[in-house]
């Protein structure tokens, strides 16, 4: 027969693997468990995404307020098409809210800044499935330095 | 006639290799396709967990934690050069989840656990207990194969999982206690680049493809013994060389399909 040690020691083998797994899951990957139906669906189109991911934060003032869902080409008008994942504690963005694309630091990821516009009698505020028009593209770096070089090159 | 019988010592290799192949399956097949009996096998099974998983925890927590903080070492060296050592957490993080968790588990459980097993039902096969068994109508592949072989596969990967985090933790005793990165930088950074599908479910998958093999060569190494001391030895051998080889080798190939 089984000793109650050795019992009690697979027990507490087989919990300790749960726990790591859990800790796993929600502190390193960080997963997080959406409450019902809280959240609300936003679209944008880009011409240019740059290094945007899926899952890259959407930002007011530095807040996050929303994930990159899903970002796929529009096949008619040949333009990013990035679906956003709002978080339904912020509603009250109005129809002239600006979407662009921004890096934390030099070198960082890359994320969504949404600058709220600004808000009058007749203004509407964005719901569930609106589309952002106003979209400033990623900023890519060769182009920049395109521009600089072809600018220098004028000068001479 | 010297080439003749180059070749045929070729040939007969390579049947040897086949039927070794196909002994193995055989064996595995006669262990896992048995009927289940819960009452009966239970308690095997967990004698067999506690031999197997719980008696290696130690080696794995330890060799966890000093991986972790040897990782944050070399990488904090290198990055707080860039001034990015911020990324020392997704760095630690994702070497460990993607690659070292499921690697060096499989070779210390190979080592700990695998030559173990080979040794034990190697000598049970030398003084003839599994034939008793079989005399006493007692099937060995589903008394004595069968639960050490869901013993491994279930073990490996909570052993991976524990090994990474607390490899996890070891990073963040040097990041953040010793070198001093902050708490919240470091934290939300590695929880921003570590993905629950990518990383976590992969490196679960790999550690369940490794548990499989080394279990397997493992069991079949100590069925197939040559019964004497020399046997034993040299099959425990084959045991951890094959097994390490093959976990290697398998990475490579997973990480190929799972991030090439």
């Amino acid at each position: 027969m089984l000793s109650r040690k050795v019992e009690i020691w697979v027990g507490l083998f087989l919990l300790a693997g749960i726990a790591a797994f859990l800790v796993l899951v929600f502190k390193v990957a960080n997963v997080e468990v959406q409450a019902g139906n809280s959240s609300y669906t936003l679209y944008a189109r880009f011409t240019n995404v740059g290094g945007l991911k899926v899952r890259s934060p959407v930002k007011v003032g530095g807040v996050v307020v929303g994930r990159v869902s899903q970002i796929e080409l529009d096949p008619e008008r040949l333009v990013a098409v990035v679906t956003l994942n709002m978080d339904g504690r912020y509603r009250n963005f109005p129809e002239s809210s600006s979407l662009s694309i921004l890096t934390s630091g030099l070198l960082g990821e890359q994320f969504l800044g949404l600058t709220p516009g600004f808000v009058d009698d007749e203004s509407v505020m964005l719901k569930d499935g609106d589309r952002i028009a106003d979209t400033k593209s990623a900023l890519v770096l060769e182009d920049l330095i395109g521009q600089f070089l072809y600018s220098m090159g004028k000068k001479d | 006639m010297a080439l003749i019988d180059a070749v045929a010592r070729l040939g007969r290799a390579a049947i040897g290799q086949v039927t070794g192949m196909g002994r193995a399956g055989l064996m595995l097949w006669g262990a896992l396709v048995a009927v289940p009996r819960p009452a009966k096998g239970m308690p095997l099974l967990i004698k067999q967990l506690y031999v197997v998983g719980v008696q290696s925890l130690i080696i794995i927590l330890v060799s966890g934690l000093f991986i972790g903080m040897v990782l944050a070492l070399q990488g904090y060296t290198i990055l707080v050069d860039f001034g990015t050592e911020e990324s020392l957490g997704p760095m630690v993080a994702l070497s460990l989840l993607r690659e070292l968790g499921p690697v060096v588990t499989a070779l210390l459980f190979a080592g700990r656990a695998g030559s173990a097993l080979t040794a034990e039902i190697g000598l049970m096969k030398s003084t003839e207990q599994l034939s008793s068994l079989e005399m006493m109508a007692v099937d060995p592949l589903r008394q004595i194969i069968a639960p050490r072989f869901w013993a491994g596969v279930i073990s490996m990967p909570i052993l991976a999982v524990l090994f990474t985090a607390v490899g996890i933790w070891g990073g963040h005793i040097v990041g953040v206690e010793w070198k001093g990165i902050d708490h919240g930088a470091f934290w939300s950074i590695l929880q921003a680049s570590v993905e629950w599908r990518q990383d976590i479910v992969n490196c679960l998958i790999k550690s369940l493809v490794f548990a499989i093999v080394v279990t397997w060569i493992a069991l079949y190494r100590g069925y197939e013994v040559v019964p004497n001391p020399e046997g034993i030895s040299k099959a425990t051998t084959s045991t951890v060389v094959q097994s390490s080889l093959a976990v290697l080798a398998l990475d490579f190939l997973l990480t190929a399909i799972m991030f090439g």
